[in-house]
């Protein structure tokens, strides 16, 4: 007799026989989403039964999930059966030198200060300087192991550190939580992990730019940051050098974990192609970027966003632990057709949590850029703080700036203040400028970086030099 | 150094300059009084490049080139400089890096190199003892928060950091208490030299005490009406402006 969990495995495994599953030696899973392909990229990855279980879990609930309306994006929704949910981590196409490179990318490497070793690294030209970095990371990885951090790839996490992964996976962004999430719950390919334990200082700056070269992490990645009680870390992702994809959609989910006394830091730069300047092409980032707080916990987000052509996201906290705190710092960038509706999300669980979100958009050109919040206060958040800033600065008449904080207070003792201005970027400020011996776009720099600066000081000292470069680069010709 | 002939200026339709001529040397300080609408700012923005100013008629020379066909970054550049009579705040960026931004690129476009940081910082240094400004105002931003007196010394500031061939001063005394009044003033008289010039734009004689002009013009609706000594302005001070217009009436009577 078989029992009823026998029966019900011999049902799911079943489909192993048919499909395309035994067609193990496929580079590339055929178009579209079902079970099959759900298990093809699991056992394609060598993963455990848990982690396919999962995947097929998320994909599940999101067979019977509606793709969300935007008020203020407007954009042609992809067609998700038209997509490749896997394909082979392929190395880089090796060039061998940086004349076969995109000349217009190259001249963008050159504005942003970046060397002709790391622009031959980042183009994939094969050199010895990879050799190097490879080094650098190695050793990197070697100092960070003798302290027992865990730095990899998500994949490698799966396999080597499974008990952490199944511990934390989806406790901050349940697979639940919305239709980009759950998606990417269900068929993510790969991304980083990372786990500080007790009490260690993360001695350097954990930047996924160490892991540049290893498999393409595809469009919908996965992170998971652990920082355990009393433990730092600062992590960084992405970098300036502009990020050409042939996948139209990322949708990825990142989940950081800080547990009592424990900080971490994330930043991030986002460059992403945006699309043509009239609006053709360009990335649709939709990501989901959560963070978790127990007892006197801090995590702090940390964001310039200049490229993709629609993003959406809410980078945000729950503050379960007393004294915990949350912080949001954002620059958004839209110009040309750009569109964005970002903004973070803080939710207030426990007494005297305190969060801080400073947002600072800029739209050039037809570009709309919408701030969304949302405060909330639970009824057990005695004290709770919140304070939000929010400012818009335009470009030109014809972009727009839109402005939409969500706040819900349920404890009468907390305070939350709000405040927003939208201003236009001054003629008599440029004119000073001007009057003072700078060209017209060096003012508009100057004055742009001035506006970010809460931000900017943020980052890291050399993420932050990149960062206004970049900014300078977005900008470029916007007022005329 | 500058030669203005028959300049004619409007904004919005409206003339506001109507028929400027002034010459300044080397070397000479010219004062401007008038009273209030008669289009002393509009001169110092028409010369600065203001794009919203109309120049309908009229030119101007500036060290041999003609100023009104230059972009106002390349009059500041070739040694124009102007004291706003209401400075622009600049958030986010500091004095320091504002000032730093403005000399390296007029370096850049002449062909040189950066000023090196050591150089830059001593000339700081200098300069903001000069005009006594506070050495926290220099790291400040640009303006932002600063009382109206702390504004106005920060443009003399920016002045002796820059180091023009012709300042324009427009209303630099007005809000200045009278020990400002007299920092500001030793700023301009330590900084002039036989080789540059400046036009002084004013409403008080008081300030003429500290830097003597060598000329005093009284502008009214548009035009330089008369031009004097600098005892001129204290006759302005006791008499007024009425009885200029109603020298000029009779005049064209
Ligand atoms: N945008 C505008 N449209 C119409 N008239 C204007 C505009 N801007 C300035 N004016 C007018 O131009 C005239 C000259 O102004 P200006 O600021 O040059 O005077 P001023 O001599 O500097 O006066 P004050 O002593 O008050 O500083 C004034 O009558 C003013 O109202
Ligand atoms: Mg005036």
């Amino acid at each position: 007799m078989q029992t009823e969990d026998e029966l019900i495995e011999e049902i799911t495994n079943s489909e192993y026989k048919y499909g395309f599953y035994t067609d193990m030696d496929a580079d590339q899973a055929p178009k579209g989403l079902s079970e099959d392909i759900i298990r093809f990229i699991s056992a394609k990855k060598n993963e455990p039964d848990w982690m396919l279980e999962y995947r097929l879990n998320a994909y599940r609930i999101w067979e019977k999930m509606e793709e969300p309306e935007w008020a203020h994006l407007g954009y042609a929704k992809p067609d998700f059966q038209d997509l490749h949910y896997y394909s082979a981590p392929k190395p880089k196409v090796q060039l061998d030198s940086l004349d076969e490179v995109d000349p217009e990318l190259l001249e963008t490497f050159k504005k942003l200060g970046i060397s002709i070793e790391e622009q031959e690294r980042l183009t994939g030209v094969a050199v010895d300087v990879v050799i190097d970095s490879v080094s650098v990371a190695t050793s990197f990885k070697k100092k960070l192991g003798e302290l027992g951090i865990i730095f990899c790839s998500f994949s490698e996490a799966v396999q080597d550190h499974p008990e952490l992964v199944r511990k934390y996976l989806g406790t901050v962004v349940p697979t639940t939580d919305n239709f980009y999430a759950t998606l990417n719950s269900a068929v993510f390919t790969d991304g980083s992990f990372c786990y500080i334990p007790k009490g260690k200082k993360c001695p350097m700056e954990l930047s996924t730019y160490f892991r540049i070269n290893e498999a393409n992490t595809g469009q919908f990645e996965r992170t998971l940051v652990i920082a355990d009680e009393g433990s730092y870390v600062s992590y960084l992702e992405g970098c300036t050098a502009p990020m050409r994809d042939e996948n139209q959609l990322h949708a990825a989910v990142v989940e950081l974990v800080a547990l009592d006394d424990a900080e971490i830091k994330y930043s991030t730069i986002q460059n992403w192609y945006p699309g043509s300047k009239e609006g053709k092409g360009g990335i649709y980032n939709f990501v989901t970027k959560r963070g978790l707080c127990m007892d006197r916990a801090k995590i702090s987000w940390t964001q310039v966003e200049t490229g993709s052509a629609v993003t959406w996201k809410y980078p945000g906290c729950i503050l379960k632990g007393n004294n915990s705190i949350g912080e949001f710092y954002s620059v958004a960038v839209t110009s040309n057709h750009q569109q964005a509706d970002t903004g973070s999300k803080m939710i207030h669980i426990g007494k005297n949590t305190k969060s801080t979100i400073i947002s600072k958009g800029i739209s050039a050109g037809q570009a709309q850029n919408s701030y969304r919040g949302l405060v909330k206060i639970n009824k057990g958040a005695t004290n709770a703080r919140n304070f939000t800033q929010c400012d818009s600065l335009l470009m030109g008449n014809n972009c727009g700036a839109h402005t939409f904080p969500y706040i819900e207070v349920n404890n009468q003792s907390s305070k939350v203040e709000h405040e927003a201005t939208t201003s236009k970027i001054g003629e008599d400020q440029i004119f000073y400028c001007k009057q003072r011996g700078m060209d017209e776009t060096t003012a508009i720099n100057l004055i742009v970086n001035g506006y970010c600066k809460e931000v900017l000081n943020q980052l890291p000292m050399e993420f932050a030099v990149e960062a206004q470069k970049l900014l300078e680069i977005s900008l470029e010709g916007s007022v005329g | 150094m500058i030669k203005i002939e028959n300049l004619h200026a409007s904004i919005e339709g409206t003339e506001i300059l109507t028929g400027i001529n002034l010459e300044v040397k080397a070397g000479e300080v010219h004062a401007i009084m008038g009273p209030n609408g008669s289009g002393k700012s509009t001169l110092a923005n028409v010369l600065a490049g203001r794009d919203e100013y109309e120049v309908t008629e009229g030119s101007v020379d500036f060290l041999g080139e003609d100023l009104l066909d230059m972009e106002p970054e390349d009059r500041s550049r070739a040694g124009l400089f102007l004291a706003f009579q209401y400075p622009v705040e600049i958030p986010g960026v500091s004095n320091i890096n504002f000032l730093k931004t403005a000399i390296n690129e007029a370096r850049e476009k002449r062909g040189e190199d950066p000023m090196p940081a050591k150089d830059f910082l001593k000339r700081v240094k200098e300069k903001s003892k000069l005009v006594e400004l506070d050495g926290r105002l220099a790291n400040r931003s640009v303006n932002e928060g600063f009382s109206g007196g702390e504004k106005k010394r920060n443009e003399i500031f920016q002045m002796a950091m820059l180091d023009p061939k012709l300042a324009v001063l427009d209303e630099t005394d007005s809000g200045l208490d009278i020990d400002a009044l007299r920092i500001v003033a030793n700023g301009v008289n330590e900084l002039k030299t036989k080789d540059n010039a400046s036009i002084v734009i004013t409403h008080y004689q008081r300030l003429l005490d500290y830097i003597v002009p060598d000329f005093v013009h009284v502008l009214y609706q548009g035009k330089i009406v008369k031009t004097g000594p600098k005892e001129l302005a204290l006759e302005l001070e006791e008499r007024g402006y009425d009885w200029i217009i109603k020298e000029l009436e009779e005049v064209t009577a």
